[in-house]
C-alpha cells in the first residue's frame, strides 16, 4: 500500500477491428475448439471407465454371473460393431471432404454417417428388446445368475448408446450450420473427433460386455 | 404474432451472431459489450461476471454451512437447548426447537456437501480463477466464454438442488457427505431423510460433477491456448499454474464421482444392486436386492474423495504462492519450477492413495499396506512446498496486508494440518484414530481452513481489483486475528479429543468415556460460535467496501502481473484494446523496486 | 508489529498443543491387548517423529515472521536457493516415512497378518441398526445357518436362526453383551444385518468396520480382566450416537460361570 501509483503500461499496439491479436502459438498446434474437444474425451473415457471398473469388480466377484448371449446375439454385435467402424471411416471422408472445401461432398458423406449411426442404435434397441422380452432387467437375471448383468449390461451400454444419439443429433446441427456457412472445416473435423472416441468407446464395450458373455 | 417471430428471430440472430464472432482467429473471443441488465450480470459471458457470480453463490454456501455447523455445535455442547430459529424452520427434525439426532446426522451431511463442494471447490477456482485466469494469461476471455455460463448456472441449479433438501418434509439425507452405501442406497427403510433427501443429494453432487467437468475443461485450454504474445509457460503466474494443475485434478476425478451418483442413483431408483448386496434386513423385512458390494461403492467414492481434498488446496498453493512475492517483494525459493512441479507431484500422487481412507473398511489389509506407502510418499511434494513457503520469508521485507497475514495463516494452518497426515497416513496407528475428531480436526484443518485462508487472502488481494475500491484494512486484521486463533481453538482441540478416543459424527455424547470429553466439546462449542461471529466481520467490510470502500488504484499492492497493468475493476476486453506483450516472469521484485511483466525495462530479481 | 504478534501467537500455540500432546491431556486408555503395545510404540514414534516437525515448521515460520518484518536490507534468498530444501524433504522425510512404513507394518502385521490362533474362541458378532448382538457356539461347537428372512426382532430372533429345523442352532448363545475370557486368543466374525457399522474397543486396539454382505474376521487376545466399551464408529443412522454394547474380560472361572448363566436364559 506504500507503493508509488504504477501507471498502466502504455502500449504501442492497440487492437483494431480486423488486426490480428498477438497470442503465443498453442503448444499441441490446434485450435480450440479441438483441444476442448480431447479433453473432454479424457474425461469421459474416465467415466467409461469407471463404469467398466464396476462392472469388473461386480464379474470378478460373483461366481455366477450368466451369459445370455447366443449366436445371433454376437452376429448382431459384429454387425452393429461394423456399422460403427464404418461409420467412423465415413466421417473421415466427411472430414477430408470439408477439409478441401467440397462442401457438398462433405455433407454427403456426414449424412451417411449420421444414417449408420442411425442404424447402430437401431440393432442396438432391437438387442435391448430382445433382452428384455426374455426378462432381463436392470435388476432381474431370468438364468438365476446375478442380477448385476442385467445392471452393468444395461447401464454401460446405454450410456454409450446415449453418447451415439447425441453424436448423431450434433452431426446434424454441424452440418446445418455448415451448410449455411456458419461452421467450418474445424467444426466438423472436431465433431470427427468425437465420433471417433464414441467408436473406440465401442470396441472396448463389444468384447467386454457382449463377447466375454456368450455361451 | 409477426412481433413475436420477429424477435425470436432478432434473439436467434444474437445468439448465432456470437457463434461467428468466437469462430474467427484461433482463440481470442471479440463479443461486443452487452446491453441491458440482464446480459450484463445475469446471462453474462464475460468471465468477469461469472466469477463474480460464483464468489457470491459461494459466500452463500458458506453462511448456510456455518450456520448449519453452529446448530451442529449448539446440540452437542447443549443437547436440552431449544433453539426457537431451528424450531421454526424446521418443524419436523427440531420440533419446539431441539434438534433430534437423526435431524443433527442429516445437518451434518448438508454441513459437509455444501462446504466441500459450493464453497471450497467453487470459491478458490471457479470463483478467483474465472475472473483472474483469462487476465492473468492476457486473454479478452475464457476459450469458450457460453460454456463458462453454462457451467455457472448448473452449478447453481445443483446448489438448489442441494438447499431443496431443507424444504421436503423428510428433510436431507444422514448419510453424512461420503454417503455410504448401504445406508445411501436402500432408500427410506435407511432411516428418515434417506427417501428424497437423498435422490436430491445425488441429483445436486451429479449436476455439480458436469459443471465442475466443463468448468476444467474451460481453464485447461484457455492456458493452452489463449495466452498472450510472451507469456509463456515458464511466465505463467503461480495462481495460474495452481487452477490449471487443479483444472486438470479436477477433470478427471469428477469424471468418477458422476458415475458414482448414477450408479447410486439406479440402485435407489432402478433396483439395481450395484452396492447393496444381499441378506440384508431393515424393520424385520428382507431387502430385493442381491450381490452387490458397499466397498465398490468406497472405492468409487474415494478415487474421486481423495484428488477432491487436492482439487480444494491446489488453488490456495497457487494463491499464496502469488501472493507471497507481493508482500515479500522478492521471488519464491526455487522461482517457479520448484512450488509448481510439488503441485503437480501432489496432483498426481492424489490419484494412487485412495485406500488410505479405507483402512479398517474390511478391503484387503494388505491392500492397506499399498496404500499406506504413496499417501506417506505425498508428503514429500507438500513438504516441499511448505519448506518454499517458509524459507522465502528468509532475507525478506515482509508487508504485513491483511491478505500477507492471512497467507501467514495458511502456511500455519497447512503445517498444522498436514502433522496430522502422519498418524493417518499408517494403518497401525489409524486403526485407533480412525473416525474419531483426529481425522475431523484433521482434515478441516488441510482442505477446510487452509483453502478458506488462502481464499481470504486472495479476497483482500483483489477485491480492489474486481470491485474498484479498497477494503478496510484495520477490520481485515481483526478478521484474520480473530479467525485464527478461533480456528486453532476449535480444531487443534479436536485432535486432542481424537487422542482420546472420541468418536465423530456423534450426534450426543453418552458413551462412558465421552462424557468426561464434555467441558472440551463445550470450548469447542463456543469457540466455533465465536469464530462464526467473526466472519460478520469480514462480510460487513466486504459489503460497506464494495460500496463505500475508497477508490482503489490500479496496482496497489506494487505487484507485476497482467492483473495489475489494467484498470479497477478491468474495462469490458480487459486491457481497454490493448495488446499485451510480455516481457517477464511473475516474479520481479526486489525490494522496493518491481517490473510488470508487461514491462520493457529489464530484470530486477535473479529468479 | 504485526510479524512479531504472528510469531508470538503461533509459538504460544505451538507450545500449549505439544504441552497437550507430552502430557496426555486427553490421551489414549492404557491398553488391554497383546498386540497393543506395538500399536502404542507406533503411536509414540509417529508422536516424536510428527511433534518434531510441527514444532520445526512453526518455529521457523514464526521466527522469520519476527525477523523480516518492513523494509530494511535489499532482500536476500537463502543460501543454497531451494536445492538444500529439496534434498532436506527427500532424503530426512523419505527417511522417516520409509521406518514409520516397516515398523508400522510389524504392528497392522500383528492384527491382520498373523493367522488366529488354532485353539482361538469363536464368537460371532451381529451389529443392526442400533445394536450388537453376540453368538456363542454352545456345547456343540457348531454355528447354526444364518437366515436373514427369518430375522424377527420381536420374537428375539436377532441372527435368523431356525432352532426347530436345524439342530446346530439349538444349542446357540445369543447375548447382548460380549464376554471372553482374559489372555485366550478370541476369533471374532463380523457381519452386519443391514449397514455399515464398526467394532472399536479403544482399549484393545482395535477396530474393524463391518461390511454388509462380508463376513471379516478379527482376532485379538485380552491382557487385563475389566469392563470395555464397544462403540459403533461407522454412520450407521440415528442411533449411531447410543450404539454401543460392553465387553467384559473374565477370568477362566468367572467366564464358564457367565457363558453358564447366559445359556440358561435362552
Amino acid at each position: 500500500m506504500n507503493q508509488p501509483e504504477l501507471t498502466i503500461t502504455p502500449s504501442a499496439v492497440v487492437i483494431t477491428p480486423g488486426h490480428e491479436v498477438l497470442m503465443e502459438a498453442s503448444p499441441y498446434g490446434v485450435d480450440k475448439k479441438k483441444l476442448g474437444m480431447w479433453i473432454f474425451i479424457v474425461s469421459d473415457a474416465c467415466t467409461f471407465g469407471a463404469f467398466l471398473f464396476a462392472y469388473g469388480y461386480m464379474r470378478i466377484g460373483t461366481p455366477v454371473w450368466g451369459t445370455p448371449f447366443g449366436f445371433s446375439s454376437i452376429v448382431n454385435g459384429m454387425v452393429m460393431t461394423a456399422v460403427l467402424l464404418s461409420s467412423s471411416l465415413t466421417m473421415l471422408a466427411a472430414v477430408r471432404a470439408s477439409q478441401s472445401r467440397a462442401k457438398a461432398s462433405a455433407n454427403k458423406w456426414l449424412g451417411v454417417t449420421m444414417f449408420l449411426g442411425t442404424v447402430f442404435a437401431a440393432l442396438h434397441l432391437r438387442e435391448w428388446f430382445k433382452l428384455i422380452g426374455e426378462g432381463w432387467r436392470l435388476f432381474y437375471n431370468p438364468t438365476g445368475g446375478a442380477p448385476q448383468f442385467g445392471a452393468t449390461f444395461f447401464s454401460v451400454t446405454g450410456l454409450h448408446l446415449t453418447h451415439v444419439v447425441t453424436g448423431v443429433i450434433a452431426l446434424a446441427i454441424i452440418a446445418r450450420g455448415y451448410t449455411q456457412g456458419r461452421y467450418d472445416e474445424s467444426h466438423v473435423e472436431t465433431a470427427g473427433l468425437y465420433w471417433h472416441f464414441v467408436d473406440l468407446v465401442w470396441m472396448f464395450v463389444f468384447p467386454l460386455m457382449y463377447l466375454m458373455n456368450a455361451h | 404474432m409477426e412481433k413475436t417471430f420477429a424477435s425470436a428471430r432478432r434473439a436467434k440472430t444474437l445468439f448465432w451472431g456470437e457463434i461467428m464472432a468466437e469462430t474467427s482467429a484461433h482463440g481470442a473471443a471479440h463479443h461486443a459489450p452487452p446491453q441491458g441488465f440482464i446480459s450484463k450480470y445475469i446471462l453474462s459471458v464475460d468471465h468477469k461476471v461469472i466469477g463474480i457470480q460464483y464468489t457470491i453463490l459461494s459466500l452463500v454456501a458458506a453462511f448456510v454451512g456455518m450456520a448449519l455447523s453452529w446448530a451442529m455445535r449448539i446440540h452437542l455442547a447443549w443437547p436440552d437447548v431449544h433453539i426457537p430459529l431451528l424450531g421454526m424452520l424446521a418443524p419436523n427434525g427440531a420440533p419446539g426447537g431441539q434438534m433430534t439426532p437423526e435431524y443433527y446426522l442429516s445437518l451434518m451431511t448438508m454441513h459437509g456437501t455444501i462446504m466441500a463442494f459450493f464453497v471450497l471447490t467453487a470459491a478458490p477456482f471457479a470463483g478467483f480463477g474465472n475472473f483472474m485466469l483469462p487476465i492473468q494469461v492476457g486473454a479478452a476471455d475464457m476459450a469458450f466464454p457460453r460454456l463458462n455460463r453454462a457451467s455457472f448456472w448448473v452449478t447453481f441449479v445443483g446448489f438448489l438442488l442441494a438447499c431443496a433438501t431443507f424444504v421436503i418434509p423428510d428433510g436431507p439425507p444422514l448419510s453424512g457427505w461420503t454417503a455410504y452405501a448401504p445406508l445411501s442406497a436402500v432408500g427410506a427403510v435407511a432411516g428418515p431423510g434417506q427417501g428424497w433427501g437423498q435422490n436430491l443429494w445425488g441429483l445436486s453432487v451429479a449436476v455439480f460433477c458436469i459443471a465442475s467437468l466443463l468448468g476444467a475443461l474451460n481453464f485447461i485450454v484457455t492456458v493452452l491456448d489463449l495466452r498472450t504474445k510472451g507469456m509463456k509457460l515458464s511466465r505463467l503466474p503461480l495462481s495460474t499454474w495452481g487452477w490449471f494443475i487443479d483444472a486438470w485434478v479436477s477433470l478427471l476425478a469428477f469424471a468418477v464421482l458422476l458415475p458414482t451418483c448414477l450408479l447410486l442413483v439406479l440402485d435407489r431408483l432402478g433396483g439395481t444392486s450395484f452396492f447393496i448386496p444381499g441378506g440384508l434386513v431393515f424393520n424385520d423385512q428382507l431387502q430385493p436386492h442381491s450381490g452387490g458390494s458397499p466397498l465398490l461403492f468406497q472405492h468409487l467414492f474415494w478415487f474421486f474423495g481423495h484428488p477432491e481434498v487436492y482439487i480444494i488446496i491446489l488453488p490456495a498453493f497457487g494463491i499464496v504462492s502469488h501472493i507471497l512475492p507481493t508482500f515479500i517483494r522478492k521471488p519464491l525459493v526455487g522461482g517457479w519450477k520448484v512450488i509448481t512441479f510439488s503441485e503437480i507431484g501432489v496432483g498426481t500422487l492424489s490419484f494412487v492413495v485412495w485406500g488410505h481412507h479405507m483402512f479398517v473398511s474390511g478391503m484387503s489389509p494388505y491392500m492397506a499396506m499399498v496404500f499406506s506407502v504413496p499417501t506417506l510418499f505425498i508428503t514429500i511434494p507438500s513438504v516441499i512446498a511448505v519448506l518454499v513457503w517458509v524459507f522465502s520469508l528468509y532475507g525478506s521485507n515482509i508487508r504485513f496486508d491483511t491478505p500477507m497475514l492471512f497467507s501467514l495463516g495458511f502456511i500455519s494452518l497447512f503445517i498444522s494440518g498436514g502433522i496430522g497426515g502422519f498418524f493417518l497416513a499408517q494403518p497401525s496407528t489409524d486403526s485407533y484414530l480412525h473416525a474419531t475428531t483426529f481425522v475431523v480436526g484433521h482434515f478441516h484443518f488441510t482442505m477446510g481452513l487452509s483453502a478458506i485462508f488462502a481464499t481470504f487472502a486472495g479476497f483482500y488481494y483483489w477485491f480492489s481489483k474486481m470491485f474498484g475500491r479498497m477494503m478496510n484494512e484495520k477490520l481485515g486484521k481483526w478478521h484474520f486475528w480473530l479467525s485464527f486463533v478461533g480456528v486453532y481453538c476449535v480444531f487443534m482441540t479436536m485432535h486432542l479429543t481424537g487422542f482420546a478416543g472420541a468418536v465423530r459424527r456423534y450426534s450426543a455424547f453418552v458413551d462412558d468415556f465421552m462424557i468426561p470429553l464434555i467441558p472440551a466439546n463445550r470450548f469447542i462449542s463456543v469457540a466455533a460460535l465465536l469464530l462464526g461471529a467473526t466472519q460478520f466481520v469480514f462480510l460487513y467490510n466486504a459489503i460497506w467496501s464494495f460500496f463505500k470502500g475508497p477508490k482503489a488504484p490500479d496496482n496497489p499492492w506494487g505487484a507485476t502481473t497482467l492483473e495489475w497493468d489494467t484498470t479497477s475493476p478491468p474495462p469490458f476486453d480487459n486491457f481497454g484494446g490493448r495488446q499485451m506483450i510480455v516481457h517477464h516472469g511473475p516474479m520481479e521484485y526486489d525490494g522496493e523496486a518491481s517490473v510488470m511483466q508487461t514491462s520493457a525495462e529489464a530484470s530486477v530479481a535473479g529468479t | 508489529m504485526p510479524g512479531k504478534a504472528f510469531a508470538v501467537v503461533v509459538v504460544i500455540i505451538t507450545l500449549a498443543t505439544a504441552y497437550c500432546v507430552m502430557a496426555h491431556v486427553w490421551w489414549m486408555p492404557a491398553d488391554i491387548s497383546v498386540h497393543g503395545p506395538r500399536i502404542d510404540h507406533q503411536i509414540e514414534e509417529t508422536v516424536l517423529v510428527a511433534g518434531l516437525l510441527f514444532v520445526a515448521g512453526q518455529v521457523v515460520l514464526a521466527a522469520f515472521a519476527f525477523l523480516y518484518g518492513g523494509a530494511r536490507d535489499k532482500p536476500k534468498q537463502i543460501p543454497g536457493g531451494a536445492k538444500p530444501l529439496v534434498i532436506f524433504a527427500f532424503a530426512i522425510v523419505g527417511t522417516e516415512i520409509l521406518a514409520l512404513s516397516s515398523i508400522g507394518s510389524k504392528a497392522w502385521g500383528a492384527v491382520y497378518f498373523e493367522a488366529p490362533d488354532p485353539s482361538a474362541m469363536h464368537i460371532d458378532v451381529q451389529a443392526g441398526q442400533f445394536a450388537y448382538y453376540f453368538r456363542y457356539a454352545g456345547p456343540d461347537g457348531k454355528f447354526g445357518a444364518l437366515h436373514p428372512e427369518l430375522i424377527n426382532e420381536g420374537n428375539q430372533n436377532f441372527f435368523g436362526l431356525d432352532p426347530d429345523r436345524d439342530p446346530d442352532a439349538k444349542d446357540d448363545i445369543i447375548t447382548a453383551e460380549l464376554a471372553i475370557p482374559v489372555n485366550k486368543p478370541v476369533l471374532l466374525t463380523l457381519h452386519s444385518k443391514d449397514v455399515g457399522h464398526s467394532f472399536d474397543v479403544r482399549e484393545l486396539r482395535v477396530q474393524q468396520d463391518f461390511v454388509p454382505g462380508l463376513n471379516i474376521p478379527l482376532h485379538f487376545t485380552a491382557t487385563q480382566t475389566g469392563r470395555f466399551e464397544i462403540v459403533c464408529t461407522q454412520l450407521c443412522g440415528l442411533g449411531h450416537y447410543n450404539m454401543k454394547a460392553y465387553l467384559s474380560v473374565l477370568k477362566a472361572a468367572d467366564f464358564d460361570e457367565w457363558l453358564k448363566r447366559q445359556a440358561a436364559m435362552q
